[in-house]
């Protein structure tokens, strides 16, 4: 499975891909909402692409809880572990 | 001459235009391109043309990829990617006005709505599973999408509106920005229409209904208004964007003013769903409601930009109609289709032709009907064939230009525009 950094790069290429944010911006310690102004129809987007990437599921009841990049690099390592 | 002079307050005037069409990626270049007698008609080279009857459109001569941002495009459809890019343009040209927002509205319209969108989803469903369609996909293909894309553009919060009427779209959402002005709701209202659904099943549709002209081997005569040879209309995408405001209030921000909105008519048929009434009756009122509307005479036309769509029934009924509505002053009045170069551009062609004909009274000519070369004998009016025309200087002020927009269901909407001041 991929190590953390690649889920961050991965995920870093998929925000960059929907919100057109520069992946250099996608770091741990950011908040989809408040700091890469990503909506909730692009988070919709963004979780699909993710699981298709990383193989993974993300239920919906579990999205709410992923506030920063960090939240979902760790949600996917531990999904996919 | 006019009868009825209106006050700055009750005067609406057109400040700001914005267009993207088959024939240019702007006002400057659609309206050179008109009057140079310019065809945006071309061969599809798509594989899935090979197998329509009909295999040639109007597309828009700027790709919108080419414009916008590709992040802000990739949510928006195509309808209204294009009505942004003219939305843009024509805020720009009004000057960015800096008004209330509670008073601003938009009234744009579409005759289809985001189509491109629907079938690309149920595509991607299909193939992928219902967890891939994208969460963007119910904003982009509602109707009024292209209004309110652009109502958040410019945050306008007096109203956003979407008159839908086929054909006559367009047309009908200038008439409603008049009356939301006219009626105290707003100060300031940009109006318009966008279209953009060239795909295989629209077009399979409308050639089904054998609407469309099959000149495969020679597109740029496909449209072909008012001739003995025309064999349907093209189908066109694009959008043109107005910006409109009473006189008073343009003048209050040191506005440059292009012309009038003098009227608008609209009524329908009640007759048939797709075919136009034989005399064109419905036609008729909307004219004639027009300018009265206007407080104009039939004597006060110069120009109508025609809906003549190039359909053998159609382009007939609405000669007959221009012929009722204005009497013996018909033949003193200069009619065009742009619809020969543009294509028809469904529910922005309303809103295309009426930038003409703006556009027409500000500069004094009238774009060609190009591709006419043998007049129909039922068509008894002057149509500008071959070149651009001059308007006569003695016709002006006060002359006025009738935009005429007809649709499926038995849709009509004439606008009168007047030469400012």
């Amino acid at each position: 499975m991929a190590d953390q950094q690649e889920i961050l790069s991965g995920l870093a290429e998929i925000v960059n891909e929907v919100a057109g944010v520069p992946v250099d911006s996608v770091q741990l310690g950011k908040a989809f909402t408040d700091d890469l102004d990503i909506d909730s129809l692009s988070m919709v987007e963004v979780v699909v692409a993710a699981e298709e990437k990383f193989g993974v599921k993300i239920p919906d009841d579990d999205v709410k809880d992923l506030r920063t990049v960090g939240d979902a690099v760790t949600y996917i390592a531990q999904a996919g572990a | 001459m006019s009868t009825t002079p209106r006050s700055d307050a009750q005067t609406v005037v057109i400040t700001g235009l914005g267009a993207t069409t088959p024939v240019g990626g702007d006002v400057a270049s659609t309206w050179d391109g008109l009057l140079a007698g310019r065809s945006g008609v071309r061969s599809l080279t798509e594989e899935w043309a090979s197998e329509l009857p009909v295999q040639f459109a109007a597309r828009v001569a700027v790709d919108p990829g080419d414009v916008l941002d590709r992040v802000e495009a990739r949510k928006l459809d195509r309808t209204q990617q294009l009505a942004l890019i003219a939305a843009r343009e024509a805020w720009a040209d009004a000057g960015t006005p800096d008004v209330d927002r509670e008073r601003l509205g938009v009234s744009i319209a579409t005759g289809i709505g985001g189509a491109l969108t629907l079938l690309g989803q149920w595509d991607i469903y299909r193939e992928s599973g219902p967890r891939r369609v994208s969460p963007h996909t119910i904003p982009m293909l509602m109707p009024n999408g292209p209004a309110a894309v652009v109502g958040l553009e410019i945050t306008a919060r007096a109203g956003v509106h979407t008159p839908v009427s086929a054909c006559a779209s367009g047309a009908e959402a200038v008439a409603q920005g008049l009356a939301m002005i006219r009626g105290g709701r707003a100060d300031l209202v940009v109006v318009g229409g966008t279209e953009a659904c060239i795909h295989p099943l629209p077009l399979a549709a409308f050639a089904a209904m054998r609407a469309l002209s099959k000149r495969n081997d020679d597109p740029a005569a496909a449209s072909r208004p008012w001739d003995t040879d025309r064999d349907g209309f093209v189908f066109g995408e694009g959008a043109a964007v107005l910006v409109i405001e009473t006189a008073e209030h343009a003048k209050a921000r040191g506005a440059k003013i292009y012309g009038e909105v003098a009227g608008a008519g609209i009524t329908a048929d009640g007759h048939h769903i797709a075919q136009p009434d034989p005399e064109g009756k419905g036609a008729t009122r909307a004219m004639r409601m027009a300018l009265a509307d206007a407080g104009a005479d039939p004597t006060d036309v110069v120009h109508i930009n025609a809906h003549g769509t190039s359909t053998p029934q159609g382009d007939v009924a609405e000669a007959l109609a221009i012929r009722t509505a204005l009497g013996d002053a018909a033949a003193q009045v200069a009619v065009t289709s742009t619809k020969s170069m543009t294509g028809h551009l469904l529910g922005a062609a309303g809103a295309v032709e009426s930038l003409a004909c703006v556009m027409a009274l500000h500069d004094q000519l009238v774009p060609p009907t190009i591709n006419l070369e043998n007049l129909d004998p039922d068509v008894q009016l002057d149509i500008v064939s071959g070149q651009a025309r001059k308007l006569a200087d003695d016709r002006f002020p006060g002359a006025v230009a009738l935009n005429n927009s007809f649709g499926f269901g038995g849709h009509n909407v004439a606008l009168a525009f007047r030469s400012y001041p």
